[in-house]
């Protein structure tokens, strides 16, 4: 779901691009308008965003990046990290040892903040159910909420996102490819 | 990784960066946390199985295995069926019938957790195998020379003392050559074993001249306990010729860190003003073996078993 080892071919010929880089610069826009929303005035202080590796982390970088100049808060910047899921997996006997990514709490922790998880697709929700266990180790926010660029469906969990780029109903089948220039050097999201 | 970790030899560059790497990770994982607490290797069961006496290490493992919540058994061969004559196989088979999916293992006989690697089907790990081995001690030791110089590669690193009882600096020298840096051993030419010249690394018999040019210094306990004949003439002759005080310090590069593996003799290896110095590495060698051990034991037990993956 996360890989993306040829995403620099061309999407046509490796399935359906469901969002391309315009389009995601627009999502990432009205989720940063939705969040500063949804905080009001009196939590925007609070916020913290956490990505989950991999492509979390830069989505929720670009996020806070629009969130400070809508409300231009240039001289104090939202708060960014990352959160690491892997060693909270419930699923770590199923394959070979998996290799870990950086874990990176801001300074003042999260403890009465209003934290908005980040991540590039929303399947299973098993990843999410990990973070919220990663995450009460670290500390009680005050506010736990969702972020996601792709929603696509087949979850088995009761979990859902409160900000979702785009829907894309999907069969178990397909494969879900969010590359972001960071990581893989072009912006685009492909279901193939 | 393999399944096992029996030696340094075992590691090559990948595998040796990956635990380090690892261990790093896992330190800023738990940064700062009031509970330093992963469910990674829930349901997990390792298994210390120390013949020989141990503070540091067993400790380690077990705080490390219990941080990962595995559940974690103790074996003293004191007090336990190895006094009544058990041998090691038939206490290796009885650990594993009760489910142990990691052995520690410490033996005073060189190559014990390889045989016993043989006779198991879960993970074994090296604690220290006679005068042979200390691989996690030798992780720890490159994860505290890495967070301190920031680099392993071309770092000079002089070990000091008494070679020839010394699993650490067998197994130090072995990876420290892997991982790039210049190994330079300081010893009388009898606490340095036979066949040392094919080891990958220098040999010095004067001190002073060798320590102005290391970045690390790694002195060595003299192991009394091991030696049966007069290695050299007086403790006061050994520590004047090879015992790091604050004189010798004194020559030291300004950057240069001093590590002991512990425990520590004061006075004969290393004098007490160098071992609490602010370049002394010590306890913090000891909180770094914490996070290596994690790593190890996490890389070992965090995946699927070679039974469970048959199965998948």
């Amino acid at each position: 779901m996360r890989a993306a080892q040829n995403a620099v071919q061309p999407a046509a010929a490796s399935g359906r691009t469901i969002l391309d880089s315009p389009a995601i610069a627009r999502v990432i826009d009205r989720i940063a308008h939705e969040i500063i929303e949804r905080a009001g005035d009196e939590h925007l202080g609070e916020l913290t965003l956490l990505g989950i590796p991999t492509r979390g982390g830069p989505l929720a970088s670009r996020l806070a990046q629009r969130i400070g100049l809508f409300v231009d808060r240039s001289a104090d910047p939202i708060p960014v990290g990352s959160v690491d899921i892997t060693l909270y997996r419930d699923d770590l006997r199923s394959r070979g040892v998996r290799p870990l990514s950086p874990t990176c709490i801001p300074d003042g922790g999260i403890e009465g903040r209003h934290v908005v998880l980040v991540d590039d697709v929303l399947y299973s929700g098993r990843t999410v159910r990990a973070a919220l266990d990663a995450l009460r180790e670290v500390g009680r926010p005050r506010v736990v909420q969702l972020a996601v660029l792709v929603d696509r469906g087949h979850r088995e969990l009761p979990i859902r996102a409160d900000y979702v780029g785009k829907n894309v109903p999907t069969s178990a089948r397909e494969q879900v490819r969010v590359s972001l220039v960071e990581t893989d050097g072009i912006d685009e999201v492909v279901v193939r | 990784m393999r399944r096992h970790l029996l030696s340094a030899a075992d590691l090559d560059l990948a595998d040796a960066t990956l635990i380090l790497d690892t261990a790093e990770l896992i330190d800023t994982a738990l940064a700062g946390r009031e509970v330093k607490k992963l469910p990674t290797l829930r349901g997990r069961t390792v298994v210390n199985l120390f013949f020989e006496d141990s503070t540091r290490t067993r400790i380690s493992f077990e705080l490390a295995a219990k941080r990962l919540s595995a559940d974690v058994i103790n074996f003293a061969a004191k007090g336990s069926s190895v006094s009544k004559g058990e041998s090691l196989k038939d206490t290796a088979l009885t650990l594993e019938a009760m489910g142990a999916d990691a052995i520690v293992c410490r033996h005073s006989a060189s190559g014990a957790p390889h045989r016993l690697a043989e006779w198991v089907q879960g993970s074994v790990i090296n604690a220290g195998d006679g005068t042979h081995e200390h691989p996690t001690q030798a992780l720890l030791d490159a994860y505290t020379i890495r967070r301190r110089l920031g680099r392993l590669d071309g770092v000079r690193v002089a070990i000091v003392g008494d070679v020839l009882h010394s699993r650490v600096a067998r197994s130090n020298v072995v990876l420290l050559d892997t991982l790039g840096a210049h190994v330079t051993l300081v010893a009388p030419p009898t606490l340095l074993p036979v066949g040392v010249e094919s080891w990958p690394a220098e040999i010095s018999y004067d001190l002073d001249a060798v320590l102005p040019k290391a970045e690390v210094v790694m002195m060595l306990r003299v192991q009394q306990e091991r030696m049966n004949a007069s290695y050299f003439p007086s403790v006061r002759e050994y520590s004047r010729r090879y015992g790091l005080d604050a004189r010798r310090m004194a020559a030291m590069s300004d950057e240069a860190i001093v590590m002991h593996p512990g425990p520590m003799n004061r006075g004969m290896e290393i004098a007490a003003e160098v071992a609490d110095s602010v370049r002394s590495t010590i306890v913090e060698q000891v909180s770094n073996g914490l996070s290596v051990r994690m790593a190890v034991l996490y890389l070992l037990l965090g995946g699927a078993s070679t039974s469970e993956a048959g199965v998948a």
